[in-house]
């Protein structure tokens, strides 16, 4: 019997493995770096052990200090989490080895599909279809395009598509040293790249006493550089073809049988949309996405793990799966700008009408919410940035992406941008509608129009003018004299009053002005305000009345969400006054985000050419390359290698060499 | 508390007409307000704006804080002369920072910003207004200086401008001076006398003499920028204690010195959280009859502008011809006089001299709310000693030391315009409804008084009496005194501190209520003699 596990990772999926372990009666120990001190998954755990640090390698990584950790708060078990150690070999053994329980499968197993080149071979003998492997030095153009997979990766990181033999060296060599900063273990391989294909998972789990299960399967093809967006059970395409399903859980339980697999595990497949389909991987660990299979199935995978790991048997058969429910991972990111981290405060998150949050809602259909953050949480630029999932279960698959695309636009998300209209784009996109997915979806139908919302060119001119009164209501209360006389008052008028708000597709000029028959704004004929308080304000537009809820903060001057049902866009108030001091010097290339700078590549004085790499910027363990923009003289390099950046630090400048001389 | 009851009816056919005959009136002020707003017109607001600069009004509203309201003072100042109406500069009271202000901003676009003798009017009141209330003084400078063929009339008048910076700066009331362009010759001492001066970059212009003449004294040759520029007089002369890069700078700048005044009003808090009148504003539209002979209740007026319409009104049933009693405005205490029926006889005349002395006593600031013909005449009242009665109360309202505003709703004729806390008895600020008019008596009686002594003359040397003369001299001196009793010919001369639509007179009184309790709120210690 486990009496209390220390769960060896942070976030969303520490809450998860917390949330089964009350209802078990089972007691937790979190472990935190710096940046997680004040996570909602420190609290929540009966007791909480520090690590120093805050990158990886010096905290989550450390098996040493995990099974210290669990010695020193009492754990009798340890549970992985996904991504960090939790395929690691190594530390399995070494949490058995201090006596402690694993809640996973054995190292062996783990080993046995950690390395992704072996795990192909043994799934090869097994009978479980493989895509070939290509040995780099032998790619020819008619392999192109290929794909460079970390051996111990997951989650898309460490992969690299090569399109043209020139960048092959290149891109193994990035591919290898993100692979070594993640994995600790930079082994790369190569294989034929499918442009498009379907993602299709099946979800195992096997007892030590020879029961193996293929609970259901997952379609996670909506990606962004092979990393999960929308994953959903069951799969459109597993339903579409006959035999299908029967055929991937053979292969699933053949797979897991191979290699005497006990726990939750996923094997990973490749399908094209003739059904066939190759394996590509085994994550021998829950999946990030696993609350869909719970929602369809009724079952607590996490539960499951842990009676397992106790030694228990598993019924023969799984349960039936009923319904349709799909996952959306918010990430704090932004598509439109190649999917750049975003860090910040997360000032308000709040999803509307959960109907459960890491266990399964109640009733034939609801939302499920599994979420790392709360109000005040601030992203940082250490680890992934996947705030939250948000799931959707219902009868039918089209009513679960209404319901979830419901929740997702109706969430209230400030201070950080999110990949959240995208999101709700996908989800009512009618090639998704018709089931139509694959992992080529974001180019065939444009990035950046999904990431826009829809209804932008309507939505953002009122909620400007809305954020604008709201601001304007604020003032009038925070006034410290002439508080009870109207906004703007004046006995001769002469100019309206003005506020202007950048918002996403530039800048609003808001002007207007309050007369005895009521508000005028310009360009705004049509809008009839019926109330404006700062945090509220009601307009009627065209005999359409709607409620903006306007939320500024006192940590972000200047920031105004506007959430309506024409949909949330965020703002900022263009100061009244330029600060003189701000000021940049031209040629500057400044930070695009916070991060550490990890390599730079030239000094003070050096010939730069157009394009040429200056400095290497890594942020959430991806790396960015700052480019020389023009030819020129590297004038300053104010950074060195090491030095944490805040965004829009200076980090070098290039003066052109007419400016040189 | 009472509460007034309001017997309007706003459905009659009178009110309509009255409504009618004042939206025509604010049409007309709207009119003329209007040119003040256009400046120089649209060839010079042009030019202004390609030189990259902002209007006098543009620089006033960037100045405030947003949202607060700007009362606007004197903006008809002019009106009826030679000169542009509003005078070539704007000025009024408005919160910047946190803090109410007199703010005046020369107007370049008309004649550069040259002052005239209503532009010294018109700065002169500001400045009075500023040391009366304990307000700041914030200067938007840029003006060409004097309008040199009427320099008789404002280079010894005028150097009063500068004294009045410095003893403003001596009562403790901040003086600051933004100079966006010219302030030469005796102009340069705005900036010389303030306590802060901020000049824009490469604009700001400051010396005693220009390079012509300069050149012309000494032989020196010179520039602008050497002489007066704003670095010079930021590294050199250190005359100006900021340098501000553009205009919005210096504006903001401004904005950061008013910040860092560490100002405390000095007169009483108002009443948190007053409520509304409980009548609408609208209604004061078609109260006052289009014809002024006809008297209304002043109450009705008072219900549609105090806190809650309450009223407490003070010996309702002694001399009924004059309201007083007492209210809030704003949340600010306030004791009313406000004329009933026209005519002061002596009953009123007492009641007014004890009310006001009862203010005083209780340190509350007094409104009037004229619409009087004046003092009683004829042989009773006479001999009842109306004229000691009506220096009682002129006694008392000279000598009050509470703060004093005045509304002329409608008539102020005659003495009744020195009772009721006329222009002469330096009310703290004087509005004026567009329908008012006033003068030493009605234009009738004037013509009739004139003709009745041209006959009697004409009678005592025996000569015979013209009477077609009588007929149209009568006809021209009514037609004169009416155009010269009427509200914008007044407020062009700076009678009062400008014309206000009715239906803000809630408003612009809670601006001025804040705006007084800048300054300490006191009452009398002592009065004139009183002829009892």
């Amino acid at each position: 019997m486990i009496a209390c596990v220390l769960v060896a990772n942070r976030g969303e999926i520490a809450r998860r493995v917390f949330r089964t372990c009350r209802g078990l009666g089972i007691a937790t120990v979190a472990v935190y770096s710096d940046a997680d001190a004040s996570s909602p998954y420190v609290d929540e755990a009966d007791v909480a052990v520090h690590l120093p640090g805050n990158t990886p390698a010096q905290t989550y990584l450390r098996g040493e200090l995990l099974v210290e950790a669990a010695r020193s708060a009492g754990a009798d078990a340890v549970h992985p989490g996904y991504g960090f150690l939790s395929e690691s070999g190594a530390f399995a053994r070494a949490v058995l080895g201090a006596g402690l329980t694993w809640i996973g499968p054995s190292p062996d197993a783990v080993d046995a599909m950690g390395s992704k080149l072996e795990a192909k071979r043994l799934m090869a003998a097994a009978g479980v279809p493989v895509l070939d492997e290509l040995q780099p030095d032998a790619i020819t153009e008619a392999d192109l395009p290929v794909l460079i997979k970390a051996s111990a990766g997951g989650g898309g990181r460490g992969m690299r598509i090569v399109r043209s033999l020139a960048d092959l060296s290149g891109e193994a060599e990035a591919a290898r040293a993100e692979a070594a900063s993640a994995f600790g273990d930079p082994t790369v391989f190569c294989e034929p790249y499918l442009v498009t294909g379907r993602h299709i998972e099946v979800q195992v789990m096997a007892d030590p006493h020879g029961t193996v299960w293929a609970v259901d399967e997952r379609e996670c093809s909506i990606q962004r550089r092979h990393q999960k967006v929308i994953e959903e059970t069951p799969s459109p395409l597993v339903e579409r073809i006959d035999g299908m399903r029967d055929r991937l859980f053979d292969a699933a339980r053949a797979a897991a049988k191979a290699i005497g697999y006990t726990g939750a595990g996923t094997v990973e497949f490749l399908a094209d949309e003739t059904g066939r389909f190759f394996f590509l991987e085994m994550n021998t660990r829950l999946q990030v996405e696993h609350p869909v299979t719970e929602c369809t199935t009724g079952l607590d995978l996490v539960a499951l793990q842990l009676h397992i790991a106790e030694g228990d048997r598993l019924a023969a058969e799984p349960p039936m799966s009923q319904g349709h429910s799909i996952e959306a991972r918010l990430y704090a990111e932004d598509p439109a700008t190649q999917w750049q981290p975003q860090s910040g405060t997360l000032h308000r998150f709040h999803v509307p009408d959960v109907g459960a949050e890491f266990t399964v809602p109640p009733g034939p259909s609801g939302i499920r919410l599994d979420s790392g953050v709360r109000d005040a949480s601030v992203v940082g630029i250490h680890y992934d940035p996947m705030l939250a999932k948000v799931i959707s279960w219902a009868p039918t698959r089209l009513h679960a992406a209404r319901a979830l695309s419901a929740a997702l636009a109706s969430s209230t998300i400030h201070g950080v941008t999110t990949n959240r209209d995208l999101l709700v784009n996908v989800l009512r996109h009618k090639a998704f509608l018709a089931g139509e997915t694959d992992t080529a979806f974001f180019d065939r139908h444009g990035l950046i129009e999904l990431a826009t919302p829809a209804d932008l060119d309507r939505a953002e001119p009122v909620s400007a003018l809305a954020a604008a009164l709201a601001i304007d209501a604020a003032a009038r209360l925070d006034a410290p004299v002439l508080r009870g006389v109207p906004s703007g008052w004046r006995n001769v008028v002469s100019q309206p009053q003005r506020i202007d708000l950048d918002g996403p597709s530039g800048t609003h000029h808001i002007a207007y002005r309050f007369t005895r028959a009521g508000l005028v704004a310009d360009g705004h004929d049509d809008v009839e305000l019926i109330e404006s308080t700062p945090r509220r304000v009601v307009l009627d537009q065209a005999g359409v009345r709607r409620a903006f809820a306007i939320a500024r903060y006192a940590g972000a001057p200047g920031h105004v969400y506007v959430d309506s049902a024409l949909g949330a866009i965020h703002f900022v108030a263009v100061e009244r006054f330029p600060d003189p001091a701000e000021h940049v010097a031209p040629g500057s290339l400044l930070a695009p985000m916070p991060g550490s700078v990890v390599r730079v590549a030239a000094a003070v004085g050096d010939a730069v050419s157009a394009g040429q790499p200056i400095v290497w910027l890594e942020a959430m363990k991806m790396q960015h390359q700052i480019n020389a923009p023009v030819d020129g003289l590297l004038a300053e390099l104010p950074v060195r290698e090491g030095q944490q950046v805040d965004v829009g630090t200076v980090l070098a400048v290039v003066s052109t060499l007419e400016e040189s001389e | 508390m009472t509460v007034l009851t309001s017997a309007l009816d706003t459905t009659s056919a009178d009110y309509a007409a009255n409504r009618d005959a004042m939206l025509a009136k604010l049409a007309e002020l709207d009119t003329e307000q209007a040119k003040a707003v256009a400046g120089g017109g649209e060839k010079y607001v042009a030019r202004h704006h390609q030189r990259g600069k902002l209007l006098a009004r543009e620089r006033v509203e960037l100045l405030l804080d947003p949202g607060a309201p700007f009362l606007e003072l004197s903006a008809l100042a002019a009106w009826g002369s030679d000169f542009p109406v509003g005078a070539s500069i704007v000025s009024g009271i408005g919160a910047v920072s946190g803090v109410e202000c007199v703010i005046t901003a020369s107007d370049p676009t008309v004649r550069g910003g040259a002052s005239n003798p209503w532009t010294l009017r018109k700065i002169l009141r500001a400045n009075e207004i500023a040391l009366q209330n304990r307000l700041p003084l914030i200067g938007l400078v840029e003006s060409g200086g004097a309008d040199l063929p009427t320099q008789k009339e404002i280079f010894i008048p005028g150097g009063q401008m500068f004294r009045d910076l410095t003893r403003l700066s001596a009562a403790g009331i901040p003086t600051i001076a933004l100079v966006f362009g010219n302030s030469t010759a005796g102009g340069a001492y705005i900036p010389g006398l303030s306590d802060y001066v901020v000049m824009v970059k490469e604009r700001a212009k400051v010396f005693l003499a220009g390079p012509p003449l300069v050149k012309m004294a000494t032989g020196e040759e010179s520039d602008d920028e050497s002489l007066g520029g704003a670095e010079m007089h930021a590294r050199q002369s250190g005359l100006a204690d900021y340098f501000a890069l553009d205009e919005r700078d210096a504006i903001r700048i401004g904005r950061q010195i008013v910040g860092r005044l560490n100002w405390r009003k000095l007169g009483p808090t108002p009443k948190p959280a007053p409520v509304p009148p409980r009548y609408g504003e609208d209604d004061l539209l078609g109260l006052v009859p289009a014809d002024l002979r006809v008297p209304f209740d002043p109450r009705e007026v008072i219900a549609r502008v105090v806190d809650g319409s309450e009223f407490d009104e003070f010996k309702p049933l002694y001399g009924s011809s004059l309201v007083t009693g007492w209210a809030d405005l704003h949340g600010y205490p306030i004791g009313i006089l406000a004329n009933a029926r026209g005519v002061l006889f002596s009953e009123e005349a007492q009641k007014a001299a004890q009310f006001i002395q009862l203010a005083n006593r209780a340190d509350t600031p007094l409104l009037f709310l004229q619409n009087t013909t004046g003092y009683m005449v004829g042989t009773e009242y006479e001999q009842a000693g109306i004229i000691k009665h009506g220096a009682l109360m002129i006694n008392a309202v000279s000598n009050s030391t509470v703060p004093h505003l005045t509304v002329t709703m409608g008539a102020s004729y005659g003495a009744g315009n020195y009772g009721m806390c006329g222009r002469a008895y330096g009310p703290r600020l004087l509005f004026t409804w567009p329908n008012a008019k006033s003068a030493v008596m009605g234009p009738a009686q004037l013509a009739g008084v004139l003709s009745i002594v041209a006959r009697q003359s004409a009678e005592a040397r025996g000569l015979a009496y013209d009477d077609d003369a009588d007929t149209q001299m009568r006809q021209y001196v009514q037609s004169q005194i009416e155009a010269e009793s009427l509200a914008p010919f007044l407020s062009g001369r700076l009678y009062d501190d400008g014309i206000i639509d009715p239906r803000d007179t809630r408003t612009v009184l809670g601006i001025a209520l804040s705006a007084i309790h800048n300054a300490p709120v006191k009452g009398a210690d002592g009065y004139g003699v009183f002829r009892l």
